[in-house]
């Protein structure tokens, strides 16, 4: 049997998830389950408005109520000399100038710049009397003018967030070849243009963010339990940066994380305001969301507005890619957010095609809004959708079927490796099978039979694909760090094979959904022979892995699985070397295969568990060449980027009265390199889409741009796909190995999340074409779509 | 103003002192450490809290602890026989209808209240059943095919063959 149950290897086995057990009985333990002895509660009160000076804050009026503790200000953290919230990557203007970094203090000092800027943190006995106490602070704000609209904010006369940054740019960054692009426009016989917005949006994990801050005086150490992605990183980026507490006595812990995708990677300001506090009472003290100050302090995602131009020869050959991008920042400078619309976005413009010039200008602006960073696919969703809008209008615009255009200007599956011109060599793909099993699976050729009987029923129906290229795998750590990352971007694996056998797996890597504990687990099963029960992934916890990177990007399997593999190969080197000794054979005589140490040739063999407990009880043992012990680790630095790729098709039907669109049919096709689990990678697509979708056809942030207030900030206003928006969807894959790393994998996190939102808008646009329309906004809802539809049926009327 | 209530939770008497505002949902977290029920978000929207009281699905965001006084509350830690899982939660298990988990107490006792009205619904009635139940990892495809098989399992028949492989055990 082929599905673990028997403790056979398992790569490419549907193997339930060994993680399900906890969460299906309720026994999961997520940060807020988490009680310390003696714990206190912080509320943490937060600027009402989006932009207002400070002068007065008095907090006398809640250090007496009940049950309270301390409250502290933003002055009260600066005399103990804490930094500001770091950010992870420094990206360079056209210029040459570095980027205005300006400083984002944990609480707000002097002015506040967003609704949700933090601005004080009461702690009390209870969170209620926190909360009710909150209420007693007085602060005297001056309200300023706000501006939240990217747009708006580079307007001259706009209201300025930082003296630093004038005009509020914080860089002006570029990509490729201008003169090229210039020269190819030249000469173009069709030129394509279109402006396009890419909605903001908020990740909304289904678990709140939560942070508890804990300080021994005995040991001086101080622990945070967090929701994080990424416990080293926080440790690293918190303890260095912002509360300069040593490694040594600084110990994250991000346990069951109730997802992430993406917003859980950035050291936020609650992380350091508990665990410094902590310090202060000497108590433990717990901090947890609610969904309405999640929606405001939780880093958003996405919001560009692009201006795109697309040339093509007389063969609809594409020549050049022009593209020019306003990306918004926020009030602050997140984690990571600087990199999202430049490294992240710009060297995905190629997508899938053979374009030759490619030029991207991005600015990036400040607005009174939360930070924006990386959300599920971070650029490259965005750069998806700017490259497979433009190619469908170019398409619309010759009179083209769409595939036959993508088809035509497809890297070819021979051409690889593939240096693109702006600054990806992609390793492997092949971008027409996915394509054309894409097409088969959705019935492409039969489509019109479908619009027309659909027009039967007054619906107009319609039909889009997207073709996408993801980079993921993040990343060598040398371009990443020429490019102006501030850290390395490897993963740690550690093998502790115990001594009657088992395999204890230490990763940097976390899982918060993606199912690591099987995954990894099936992995070292397979390489190692021994039973998946025998195996045991270990993650999340500072004081017990090695130094370690963490989940986003798609990266976990590509970058965390190939350190394991790494620490397993020493293993199996260390263990061939214990099994010559045993079978006084030559090292390089014996083969391992299916958990066996075996003399070639002859059927004279040690299994695994018999090496681990000689290893562990060294009597009879090389003593003279090796150590004892089975214990090995690895740091995999990768190579280059990974590039999962695929084509996703929508059908949908519009109802012309009322706007409203259903969902037909969901096709992908996409190709992953190798698979571990296709069930999980399945789960992995499906919710990918379903975010895509969200973003496509149901979710905005939206803030109102005279008061700067939220406006989207709960679930009654911020539309969740439910399950009755959504179709079930209908995927196949197809592998081309990944070259330069030990698995061949590639990565499925992102995908959906980044072929989605082109497919959908393409399959709208085609089924309003009858009308004359030509684009429309995301997202895609009945009341936009019934607008779009009542303009252009006035426009033709009139005509 | 503090007040005792007492209640019965997962067939076991059970008593907490609580402020009148407390919520029930707090009440089984804070006070009874039943943190399998979660809280996400401040709406009554996600459904991560959904618990049985006296038979009823109801969000335990949306109670008030004293109202509770006397009821019989069945929460995800109540589910399963010991340590064998209700054909439910099997289900949910054998389709990966899971990923973080977060929302996954919740949706096992909304689709445990669908069956219990509807024994064999239909994937349509699935989805719209689940219109309070918000998940942000599986795109709900492997939830409904998941309570669909739980569905049959608990009709007394054979559940349908799995699409994703799965052997069964």
């Amino acid at each position: 049997m082929a599905d673990g149950s028997s403790g056979m290897p398992a790569i490419g086995a549907p193997v339930r998830r060994r993680e399900d057990y906890r969460f299906l009985t309720g026994q999961g333990t997520y940060t807020d389950d988490i009680n310390r002895p003696g714990q206190l509660y912080a509320y943490i009160l937060r600027s009402p408005h989006a932009s207002a000076r400070l002068s007065r804050i008095d907090t006398s009026g809640a250090a007496s109520a009940p049950g309270v503790v301390a409250v502290f200000t933003g002055p009260d953290m600066a005399k103990d000399n804490i930094g500001g919230l770091p950010c992870g990557w420094l990206i360079t203007s056209k210029d040459g100038s570095p980027m205005k970094e300006p400083p984002h203090p944990v609480l707000a000092v002097d002015r506040v710049r967003h609704v949700g800027d933090p601005v004080a943190v009461v702690i009390a006995e209870t969170f209620p009397q926190a909360r009710d106490a909150a209420e007693k602070i007085a602060v005297d704000y001056t309200v300023e003018a706000a501006v939240v609209d990217l747009l708006e904010a580079l307007k001259p006369g706009a209201p300025q967030l930082w003296p630093e940054a004038p005009g509020n740019i914080c860089y002006d960054w570029h990509l490729g070849d201008a003169a090229a692009v210039e020269t190819a426009i030249g000469k173009a016989a069709k030129i394509v243009k279109l402006d396009l917005v890419n909605n903001r949006l908020v990740a909304n994990a289904m678990e709140p963010r939560a942070a508890i801050g804990e300080y021994d005086r005995a040991t001086g150490e101080h622990t945070l339990y967090t929701t994080s992605q990424n416990p080293h990183v926080i440790r690293l980026l918190m303890g260095a940066n912002v509360l300069h507490i040593p490694e040594t006595k600084l110990r994250v812990v991000a346990p069951d994380v109730g997802g992430g995708f993406g917003s859980k990677i950035f050291h936020y300001a609650e992380e350091a305001i508990v665990t410094w506090a902590a310090g202060k009472v000497r108590k433990p003290i717990k901090w947890t969301a609610e969904r309405s100050e999640s929606f405001m302090s939780d880093a958003h995602g996405r919001d560009h507005v692009t201006h795109v131009e697309l040339a093509l020869d007389k063969d609809a050959k594409f020549t050049a890619l022009k593209v020019s991008t306003v990306a918004n920042m926020g009030a602050y400078l997140s984690t990571f957010a600087t990199s999202v619309p430049t490294y992240l976005y710009g060297t995905l413009l190629a997508g899938t095609y053979t374009t030759p010039a490619i030029y991207v200008e991005t600015k990036a602006v400040f607005t009174n809004t939360v930070p924006v960073d990386a959300y599920r696919g971070a650029g490259r969703p965005e750069a998806t959708f700017v490259v497979e809008r433009i190619v469908d209008l170019a398409a619309d615009e010759l009179g083209m079927d769409p595939a036959e255009l993508r088809r035509r200007n497809f890297i070819p599956a021979n051409a690889f490796p593939y240096q693109t011109p702006v600054a990806l060599q992609y390793d492997s793909g092949d971008y027409q099978t996915t394509l054309e099993m894409a097409l088969r699976a959705a019935r492409y050729a039969e489509f019109e039979q479908r619009r027309q009987e659909a027009a039967r029923r007054g619906k107009l129906r319609g039909i889009g694909l997207a073709t996408y290229i993801e980079a993921c795998g993040i990343a060598p750590s040398a371009v990443a760090g020429a490019l102006g990352a501030r850290a390395g971007l490897y993963e740690s694996g550690a093998i502790r094979v115990n001594p009657t056998g088992g395999v204890t797996v230490l990763t940097g890597s976390h899982s918060h959904g993606q199912g690591h504990e099987t995954t990894f687990a099936q992995l070292v099963s397979e390489y190692l022979g021994v039973p998946i029960e025998s195996v045991e992934i270990v993650h999340g916890d500072t004081n017990k892995l090695p130094f370690g990177m963490g989940t986003y990007g798609s990266r976990s399997l590509a970058v965390g699985g190939s350190a394991i593999v790494k620490a397993m190969d020493k293993i199996i080197a260390k263990g061939r070397k214990i099994a010559a000794h045993l079978l006084e054979a030559s090292e390089a005589d014996v083969e391992f295969k299916n958990g066996q140490f075996t003399v070639a040739g002859t059927d004279r063999s040690k299994a695994f568990a018999e090496i681990a407990l000689t290893a562990y009880v060294p009597h009879n043992f090389p003593h003279e060449e090796l150590d004892p012990g089975l214990d090995e680790s690895a740091f995999y630095d990768p190579k280059n980027f990974t590039f999962p790729s695929g084509a996703h098709i929508a059908e949908i039907e519009i109802d012309p009265d009322t706007g409203s669109i259903e969902i037909v049919k969901f096709t992908a096709s996409d190709d992953f390199g190798r698979i571990i689990n296709p069930m999980i990678v399945a789960g992995q697509v499906h919710g990918g889409l379903a975010q895509g979708i969200g973003q496509a056809i149901l979710e905005a942030c939206v803030y109102d741009k005279q008061t700067g207030q939220l406006l989207t900030g709960s679930y009654n206003d911020y539309a969740m796909p439910r399950a009755d928006d959504l179709p079930s969807f209908e995927l196949s894959t197809h592998a081309t190995l990944c070259t330069h790393n030990p698995l061949g994998v590639k990565g499925c996190g992102e995908a959906g999340a980044i072929g989605a939102p082109a497919a959908i808008a393409n399959a709208v646009v085609d089924a309003l074409k009858p009308l004359g329309v030509k684009h429309v906004e995301m997202p895609l809802t009945p009341q936009r779509l019934w607008q779009v539809i009542q303009q252009h049926q006035t426009r033709a009327a009139a005509d | 103003m503090q007040k005792t209530v007492s209640l019965t939770v997962n067939g076991k008497p059970a008593s907490a002192t609580v402020e009148g505002r407390t919520l029930l949902v707090q009440l089984l977290r804070e006070h009874l450490g039943l943190t399998g029920t979660h809280v996400g978000c401040d709406t009554s929207q996600c459904g991560a809290c959904v618990v049985h009281v006296n038979g009823e699905a109801v969000k335990s965001c949306t109670l008030l602890a004293v109202q509770a006084e006397g009821a019989n509350v069945l929460t995800i830690e109540g589910v399963a026989t010991g340590d064998t899982l209700h054909p439910m939660q099997e289900a949910f298990r054998n389709n990966h209808a899971l990923q973080c988990g977060f929302c996954t107490p919740g949706m096992v006792m909304s689709a445990l209240d669908l069956v219990k009205n509807n024994p064999k619904p239909s994937d349509r009635e699935i989805r719209e059943y689940l219109e309070g139940n918000l998940c942000r990892c599986t795109g709900y495809h492997n939830i409904v095919l998941a309570i669909a098989e739980g569905a049959a399992v608990m009709r007394g028949e054979a559940p349908p063959a799995n699409p994703h492989g799965v052997a069964a055990e």
